[in-house]
């Protein structure tokens, strides 16, 4: 099914940390998720209207439109975000629908400078039929063909989903935050079978690009975790690549911020660990 | 100046401790050349230099050799030279150490050269029965050489655009030794360099600040196949180079300015960019005709730089501040470099300068068919609340995407060079391959130039030269073995030298004048 438009949070035109090479990057408004350690907990939920950032905004930029749903005056907003903070439901009055046609021609303005782009979130997976008129509209187009359409994900769609992506995705990243079930569901909220299916999935099809694990101190740490783990992604395909992140406290809720950072040095320790069950390509952030 | 005053800075010059025996010898020229009376100018002309509207750069009074002289080297070893008494090399040992002993005597302003040659072009007849281990080892010696003889961070070579062993292993080298000499251009044509050895460059610049990037087919456009860029952005044709390089300050001419932006464009600047045009001439005429440099220099004797490649150079300043100074002067809120409207002014203002050199006959310019090449000239260590050429004020840049498109339109006019320099963040060293897709953007967009550097390398870019960061920070303690780092801890904390050790390195284009 095709779409005309997304909801869309916000696109930056230059990334360095999305995928191989320069991107274009596309984040969309809404997670099926609630991670602890969520960066940006503002692309979790849509805006209810329920009108609390109205007043604390300085720069009287939200305002009720015609259909009482609150709405942002671009030229007067100036990104201080305090919206966002005082938002109760992980929210932001500053997403909105954007037409298909309308981000196409953005990301034509910067193509000459990708290697490809990357769509984020979010979970950009509930918009699926969006993400993939999307990428068909970047493989139909003479110029910008030659750009690579990489998915960011938290895993969970089906394969139903991913079959419709397939054909116009060059590669995913996929988060996967526990191997095991319950403490997936702790850090979560959800079950992680839909997660490792489509891992095993992705990996037949070679569209697996990088599987994210991010490390968050007494929760998925422990090195007898992360070596089951490792050995599971070894088992799914030797040759994948691994990204192992420490948890920083940046942009994470108020209520999760007393979860310790990383130490370095333990984050070396558990890469030497995914080294030992085979696995090559790891990358340490 | 009077005798005595002569005579007073002379003494200053021999007893400064902080200076080598090569440094006071330079500044003692440098003092008697400007004991000299100015080749003569207009009196406005005289005024607007007085003034520092105009600027010479503090090449001295009585030009007596060219600002940038480019050696056709690869002409040097194939004949040999009589006036150094040396045969053709016929191996990469001779090769390297003819070329170590042309350095030393080919002129320019700073007293070192600003061209040492396209290694990978140069070089590539002496290489191909050598393995890469000898050639790795013998660029490496070569390499320390360059640092230690040469010791100014305006000695600069070029590579590309084609792949070569050369390339590769001086980039290697480059990545274990971290110096500071030679700077380094590598010249990027789309169609014919890899990928490959533009990642091999940026990792190098992630290691030390260099190579910059230059738009090859933009350059043969307007220097044909036999260009190079030299000192610092600086591109000029091979066998010739520059006669002097003289900036017009926009900003001071903005601030004189009385009149709405229309008389700025039609009147204020045309008078101040004619001012500038003659202080060039004069100073080409003194060079030629007084001097007599091409009549006597050995080069030129030998071919191995001829008259009708040289030109001089017409560089600008201050961009930035003129263009909000005339906005602000009609009641407008936007800034260079963020307002559409403030950035149309500014490609109007280069338009117009550009047009007006290049009706400006100019003599002994037969490099540039008889005219003078514009420049978008990257400052000084004196400069103060100014901006570097058509820079964004550092600090005021947007996000790079709307950077670029601010400055790039600019880039096609400024034939002998400009200087933008990208702050990139440190994500790019686990993706460097990114930095590839930028420098390629760059020049689909039309970018003549393209520097960039991480916060987190050990070296710090002042004007486009590089100086060591632990050379700065150990600066107030030790003094620097690099002359350069004196200047940038200048640069960097906008104050005077008041450090009482020797420097082994000078960065004399960018702080041209003697201590006083
Ligand atoms: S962004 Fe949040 S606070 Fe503002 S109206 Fe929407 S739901 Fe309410
Ligand atoms: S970010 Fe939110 S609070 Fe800040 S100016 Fe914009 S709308 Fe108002």
């Amino acid at each position: 099914m095709k779409a005309a438009q997304g909801h869309l949070n916000d696109v930056i035109r230059f990334s360095a940390v999305d995928g191989p090479g320069n991107r274009f990057v596309v984040f969309l408004q809404g997670c099926n998720y609630n991670c602890i350690a969520c960066h940006n907990p503002y692309t979790i939920n849509e805006c209810d209207s329920c009108g609390q950032c109205v007043e604390p905004c300085p720069e009287m930029a939200l305002f009720y439109d015609g259909h009482n749903q609150v709405t942002v005056d671009d030229d007067l907003c100036t990104n201080c975000d305090i919206c966002i903070q005082v938002c109760p439901t992980d929210s932001t009055p500053l997403s909105k629908m954007v037409r298909l046609e309308n981000l196409v021609r953005q990301i034509d303005e910067v193509s000459p400078f990708l290697s490809g782009i990357t769509v984020s979130g979010g979970e950009p997976t509930l918009q699926a039929d969006f993400v993939a008129s999307l990428f068909c509209s970047i493989k139909c187009s003479d110029k910008l063909s030659r750009l690579t359409t990489f998915v960011d994900s938290n895993g969970s769609a089906s394969r139903e989903v991913w079959d419709r992506l397939l054909p116009v995705m060059d590669g995913a990243m996929i988060d996967l935050k526990a191997l095991d079930p319950d403490t997936h569901v702790a850090m979560t909220g959800e079950h992680n079978g839909p997660v490792l299916d489509t891992i095993r999935y992705l990996a037949e099809w070679q569209r697996l690009y990088e599987v994210r694990l991010l490390m968050v101190p007494g929760r998925n740490d422990s090195p007898a975790v992360v070596e089951r783990t490792a050995r599971w992604l070894y088992d799914v395909d030797p040759s994948m690549r691994i990204k192992l992140i420490g948890f920083r406290r940046h942009g994470v809720r108020p209520q999760f911020a007393d979860i310790p950072e990383v130490d370095p040095a333990h984050l070396e320790e558990l890469a030497k660990i995914v080294r030992s069950v085979g696995i090559k390509d790891l990358v340490l952030v | 100046m009077s005798m005595e005053e002569f005579r007073a800075r002379a003494r200053e010059i021999v007893n400064d401790a902080t200076l080598t025996f090569h440094q006071r010898r330079h500044y003692l020229a440098w003092l008697a050349e400007n004991a000299l009376e100015y080749p003569e100018l207009s009196k406005e002309a005289a005024e607007a230099l007085n003034k520092q509207i105009i600027c010479d750069l503090f090449e001295g009074s009585a030009p007596y050799r060219a600002r940038y002289i480019l050696p056709d080297y690869a002409r040097a070893l194939h004949n040999g030279s009589t006036h150094l008494e040396l045969d053709p090399p016929t191996d990469l040992d001779e090769a390297l150490s003819f070329l170590l002993i042309m350095y030393t005597q080919v002129p320019s302003i700073t007293g070192y050269p600003v061209y040492l040659g396209d290694f990978d072009k140069i070089l590539a007849p002496y290489v191909d029965k050598v393995d890469d281990e000898t050639l790795y080892r013998n660029l490496r010696l070569f390499w320390i050489a360059l640092d230690r003889i040469l010791p100014d961070a305006f000695v600069h070579t070029n590579l590309g655009p084609h792949d070569s062993r050369i390339s590769r292993t001086i980039f290697r080298i480059e990545r274990e030794l971290l110096q500071v000499v030679p700077n380094i251009s590598l010249k990027v044509d789309p169609e014919v360099t890899p990928d490959d050895l533009i990642l091999d460059a940026v990792l190098t610049v992630i290691a030390t600040g260099k190579p910059h990037f230059v738009n090859h087919p933009l350059m043969v456009r307007d220097l044909g196949e036999e260009y190079a860029a030299v000192s610092c952005y600086n591109s000029l044709k091979i066998g010739g180079g520059s006669h002097t390089l003289n900036r017009l300050n926009l900003k001071e001419v903005a601030l004189l300015h009385q009149g709405d932006i229309d008389s700025f464009i039609e009147e204020t600047l045309p008078h101040y960019v004619e001012l500038n045009a003659e202080l060039i001439e004069a100073r080409i005429r003194y060079l030629v005709e007084e001097a007599k440099f091409f009549e006597h220099d050995f080069l030129a004797a030998e071919g191995l730089i001829q008259l009708d490649r040289f030109s001089a150079m017409y560089g600008i300043y201050g961009l930035a501040e003129a263009v909000d100074i005339l906005m602000e002067g009609a009641d407008k809120q936007g800034r260079y470099g963020h307002d559409d409207e403030a950035n149309e002014l500014s490609y109007e203002i280069t338009r117009k300068v550009a047009d007006l050199v290049a009706s400006r006959p100019m003599p002994y310019c037969a490099g540039n068919n008889g005219r003078a090449f514009l420049h978008s000239q990257s400052g000084i260590d004196s400069d103060l609340e100014v901006t570097a050429g058509t820079r964004i004020p550092i600090g005021e840049e947007p996000e790079m995407f709307a950077h670029i498109k601010a400055v790039a339109p600019h880039h096609d006019l400024f034939q002998a060079g400009v200087s933008d320099i990208f702050h990139v963040e440190d994500t790019v060293r686990r993706n460097p391959s990114a930095m590839v897709d930028i420098i390629r953007g760059a020049f689909v967009e039309g970018m003549r130039d393209f520097t960039f550097n991480l916060a987190t390398n050990g070296f710090i870019r002042i004007t486009g030269y590089l100086v060591r960061k632990c050379d700065v920070e150990q600066f107030d303690e030790m003094g620097a073995r690099h002359g350069s780092t004196t200047f940038a801890a200048g640069s960097v904390k906008n104050s005077h030298v008041t450090d009482r050790n020797v420097k082994r390195v000078l960065s004399r284009e960018s702080s041209p004048r003697a201590p006083q």
